[in-house]
């Protein structure tokens, strides 16, 4: 391997209902369709050399996915970007290629800002939830997984979550139905915890329910910055200019 | 008038089903073309999940071909699970289209792919999802003409309630002629509706409708004739035969899933039709002659294909892969071509006496060796002579002696069992070849690391071919000898362990047994199980055979049939046969002396290497057999 490539990219639109393994034969087949010059794993039976970081749940859009590729011969990094783009079907869409510097891409993304869309629920409502959950230490909440029901608190890791008054904006559409947007910056932690359970932690504590599943994506990932509260750019450490 | 997408309403479904990616469309190098543009619209269904579905052939083949026609249109459709069934019944969703995401009533055609009997069922639950009635009597004008293909489609009659055509076999013209006299007829504004155009289809003599013929029967339930019931309909129906398959290099851009499918490869076809007279083997006897694609074209339709795709792995199909003429070549030509690529050959469908090692050996090249199969299907030599599969003994163990010495570990080996004049002892030697085999590797390696799975399943008589006379045997019995032969597996102490046994029961096969060789009077029974919840038959967590035949004590009742009348019961000679005007070219005298050869263990010549034997197809179909050598190789490719 002489190269090895960061990526951002974003799942959009009706890709979002993609898994994590629909991407990665997804990403492994536009590496080959574009000719990129992937390394390989030495052994039996050889695997290309990609690895993800944090991938987004199944259901879920995202605007800031990663992944590393690492390569046999070195590339330009705007045409790597946009050959895998164009090899990639729409939806799944490469945003962003940096060259890698030091240091572990997953262990810089320490939080997400996910946002939920939640058609037809009630605004007032939503407001009033999340002031109580803000205001709650723990909120029990539970979770089906492979390994049966899970018990854990929901509340720790979400850093912060409000209602954004946001207009729906569809091009040349009358507005739609009324429609609550929730923001909301949560670390990761394990057990992971989702914009589903804390939407499930809002039902816990003020009996919110809104009326049909949510739309979530997941606006961006990063290192959480203190003062802020908001993750930054993980790529900040391969955009700062000299060596590291 | 446009159609309007019906995805805003999926979409709030989807959050709630398994793997909702299969319902959401967008694969590489699917194809949403213009409504309003088009003139003649298809829903082309593969009557299955997404995950089987999609990688079929015959769809994605039709869906590109047509789709390459200027004023016409193709999109696809699957079966959906029962979970996204619920819901879409509950919010009022009809059946749609995965590329647009149209609703399939608005179409002017619904082609429905039937590789196999067991799809019945979920074309019901298409139809009715969509708002089709079910009754290809109660259509209108606003429903699209419902037409089956694929290798189901030669015996359409149990389905024949539901259909409104039929086509067989190659589906490349005929669907591009369809679309002509569609074309031509909307032009005209539609005269005389939908059963006007279905006359016209008729009238070619290239597409059954049903419902033009009349069916009638013997007091003792026996078929008396099947007459059209209306002039200008022609009294058989004929297959079609693609001749040149080098002018038809279909599927050039590969459909590619992100869903998880059965089928995660590019496949190209080699050949079609296969002469070598195995009497079991449908898919042998109607896809007759054989047509070679010439090495020169596998070898860019691979290219292109791979370069389209990005899969990483190449299926080269056919019935009898390594009977091409020039297979040496083809292997060691992509081998060599893909070498350092990461790019693995497979070669489904070979036979154990053309089995050549050194073919295998090309093939695993640039991959691992990991297992061969055999597929000797009678487990005594008398058995293959019956069904006409000319492996000795010796053969087989020379062949598998040769691949454990090379390096391969496993060997899977596949058998029928109740096969016709089948007794205990034949599927008993099944035991004893295993065992053969296992000492031969032993041997031949030095070490007990070698392993063989024997994998069996019931036989289901056919269609046109020389068993379509035979009597299926009873599951009981199979599923007895299936027992036995387990158990003389098992309980061998010195290679019991490296032999592995997988088996299907009977059960299934029955209803197989009923859906292929059924006439119409199966229909009723076929909405019946429907009716009762009955889904994906193909499936074993779904597939219920108890429920089959509560609906078949209710189908036939007051009819003189039962489940035992269509399947384990013997026909004569004469007996009119439910498919008996629908052409396949085969010559019925033919078949039947080939049935009754057979029965006295004499064998059959394959026509590609020896003079022909008169079958009929070439004659009454005007074709040929097609084959190589052309004497040409595979280039290295040139590297950009
Ligand atoms: C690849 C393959 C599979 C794969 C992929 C299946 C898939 N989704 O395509 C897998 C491994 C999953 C599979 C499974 C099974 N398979 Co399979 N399979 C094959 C194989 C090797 C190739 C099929 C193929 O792609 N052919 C090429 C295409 C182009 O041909 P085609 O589909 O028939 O389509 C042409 C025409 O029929 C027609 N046509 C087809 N549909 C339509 C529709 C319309 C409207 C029109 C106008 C025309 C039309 O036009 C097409 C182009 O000419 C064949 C053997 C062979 N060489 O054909 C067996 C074969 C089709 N399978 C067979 C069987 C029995 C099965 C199983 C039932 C096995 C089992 N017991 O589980 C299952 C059923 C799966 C299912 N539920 O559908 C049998 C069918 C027996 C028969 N009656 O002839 C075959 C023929 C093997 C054999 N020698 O017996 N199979
Ligand atoms: S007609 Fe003759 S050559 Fe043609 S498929 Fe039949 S046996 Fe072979």
């Amino acid at each position: 391997m002489v190269q090895r490539l960061r990526v951002r990219y974003a799942k959009r639109g009706r890709l979002r209902f993609t898994s994590h393994r629909d991407i990665s034969r997804a990403v492994e087949r536009a590496v080959r369709r574009s000719g990129i010059p992937v390394a390989y794993s030495a052994g039996f039976s050889p695997h290309p050399k990609i690895s993800y970081a944090g991938a987004a749940p199944t259901g879920v859009a995202s605007e800031a996915e990663y992944l590393e590729i690492g390569l046999s011969s070195a590339c330009d990094l705007e045409r790597v970007r946009a050959d895998l783009d164009a090899s990639l079907p729409p939806g799944l869409d490469v945003l962003e290629v940096v060259e890698a510097r030091s240091g572990s891409l997953a262990d810089r993304l320490e939080a997400s800002v996910w946002r939920l869309r939640l058609p037809g629920a009630d605004v007032a409502a939503a407001e009033q939830a999340v002031k109580e959950f803000e205001a709650a230490d723990r909120v029990e909440v539970e979770r089906l997984t492979k390994k049966g029901m899970r018990r854990f608190d929901a509340r720790e890791a979400v850093r912060s979550v409000a209602v954004v008054n946001e207009q729906e904006r569809t091009a040349g559409q009358e507005p739609g139905p009324p429609c609550v947007i929730l923001r909301m910056v949560v670390r990761h932690e394990t057990p992971a915890v989702r914009p589903d359970d804390v939407l499930m932690g809002l039902r816990l504590v003020a009996g919110f329910a809104p009326p049909s599943p949510p739309e979530v994506t997941r606006l961006a990932q990063g290192p959480l910055d203190a003062t802020t509260g908001e993750p930054g750019d993980p790529f900040d450490v391969e955009r700062a200019d000299g060596d590291l | 008038m446009s159609v309007e997408s019906l995805f805003p309403r999926l979409e709030a479904l989807l959050p709630k089903v398994q793997k909702p990616i299969q319902y959401v469309g967008g694969e590489l190098n699917s194809t949403v073309k213009d409504w309003d543009e088009a003139t003649v619209r298809w829903a082309l269904m593969y009557p299955d999940a997404y995950e089987v579905g999609l990688p079929n052939q015959g769809v994605q083949i039709l869906y590109e071909i047509l789709n390459e026609l200027p004023e016409t249109l193709a999109e696809r459709t699957y079966a959906v699970w029962p979970d996204l069934e619920a819901l879409m019944r509950s919010e009022g969703v009809p059946q749609f289209t995965v590329d647009a995401h149209r609703p399939v009533r608005a179409f002017d055609v619904l082609g429905v792919s039937f590789s196999t009997e067991l799809g019945y069922t979920n074309l019901l639950t298409a139809l009715d999802l969509a708002g089709i009635p079910l009754d290809a009597v109660d259509r209108t004008d606003d429903d699209p003409i419902v037409l089956a293909g694929g290798h189901a489609a030669f015996n359409p009659e149990p389905i024949a309630d539901f259909l409104d055509a039929a086509v067989l076999g190659d589906g490349e013209q005929i669907a591009i002629a369809i679309s002509e006299v569609i074309r031509e007829w909307k032009g005209e504004g539609a005269p005389g509706g939908r059963d006007e155009l279905l006359m016209r289809l008729a009238s070619t003599g290239g597409v059954y409708v049903p419902k033009f013929y009349d069916v009638e029967y013997h007091p003792d339930g026996r078929i008396k004739r099947v007459v059209p019931n209306r002039s200008g309909v022609p009294s058989r129906v004929f297959k079609h035969t693609v001749m040149d398959l080098d002018e038809w290099p279909y599927p050039k851009k590969p459909l590619v899933p992100l869903a998880e499918t059965v089928h995660e490869r590019f496949s190209v076809e080699i050949f079609r039709g296969c002469t070598r007279g195995c009497r079991f083997c449908q898919a042998g006897m109607i896809t007759r002659p054989v047509r070679e694609r010439s090495i020169t074209t596998i070898g860019d339709m691979v290219e292109a294909g791979l370069k389209e795709s990005g899969f990483s792995e190449v299926g080269l199909l056919s019935l009898s892969s390594a009977d091409h003429s020039e297979i040496g070549e083809v292997a060691k030509g992509l081998a060599d071509r893909y070498e350092g690529t990461q790019t693995g050959l497979s070669l489904p469908s070979t036979r154990v006496d053309a089995f050549n090692i050194d073919l295998a050996n090309e093939f695993s090249r640039n991959g691992r060796r990991s297992g061969l199969t055999f597929a000797p299907e009678g487990g005594s030599e008398r058995m293959r002579k019956v069904i006409n599969k000319m492996v000795t003994e010796e053969d087989l163990i020379r062949t598998v002696t040769t691949a454990y010495s090379q390096g391969w570990r496993q060997v899977k080996l596949y058998f029928m069992c109740g096969l016709p004049t089948e007794e205990d002892i034949d599927v008993l030697g099944i035991a004893d070849l295993a065992k053969k085999v296992i000492k031969a590797g032993r041997e031949a390696t030095g070490s007990r690391d070698v392993r063989c799975t024997v994998s069996i399943g019931g036989f289901v008589p056919k269609p046109h071919t020389p068993f379509q006379w035979a009597s299926q045997c009873d599951h009981e019995t199979v599923d007895r000898r299936l027992r036995e032969l387990r158990d003389a597996l098992r309980g061998d102490k010195e290679y019991g362990r490296a032999i592995g046994y997988r088996y299907h029961d009977g059960k299934p096969s029955i209803v197989e047994g009923l859906l292929s060789r059924g006439d119409r009077r199966v229909g009723s029974v076929i909405r019946a199980v429907w009716e009762d919840g009955g889904r994906f038959d193909g499936w074993s967590e779904h597939f219920s055979y108890d429920r089959w035949m509560a609906a078949a004590e209710r189908g036939f009742s007051g009819e003189p049939v039962d489940v035992d009348w269509y399947t384990t019961r013997e026909r004569e000679e004469h007996e009119v046969l439910p498919w008996d005007h629908l052409d396949a070219g085969l010559d019925r005298e033919w078949l039947w002396q080939d049935w009754q050869d057979a029965v006295n263990d004499v064998e059959v010549e394959d026509c590609r290497w020896t003079p022909c034997y008169d079958c009929g197809v070439c004659p009454t179909m005007g074709t040929e057999i097609q084959i190589g050598p052309t004497g040409r190789k595979l280039l290295p490719l040139t590297v950009v």
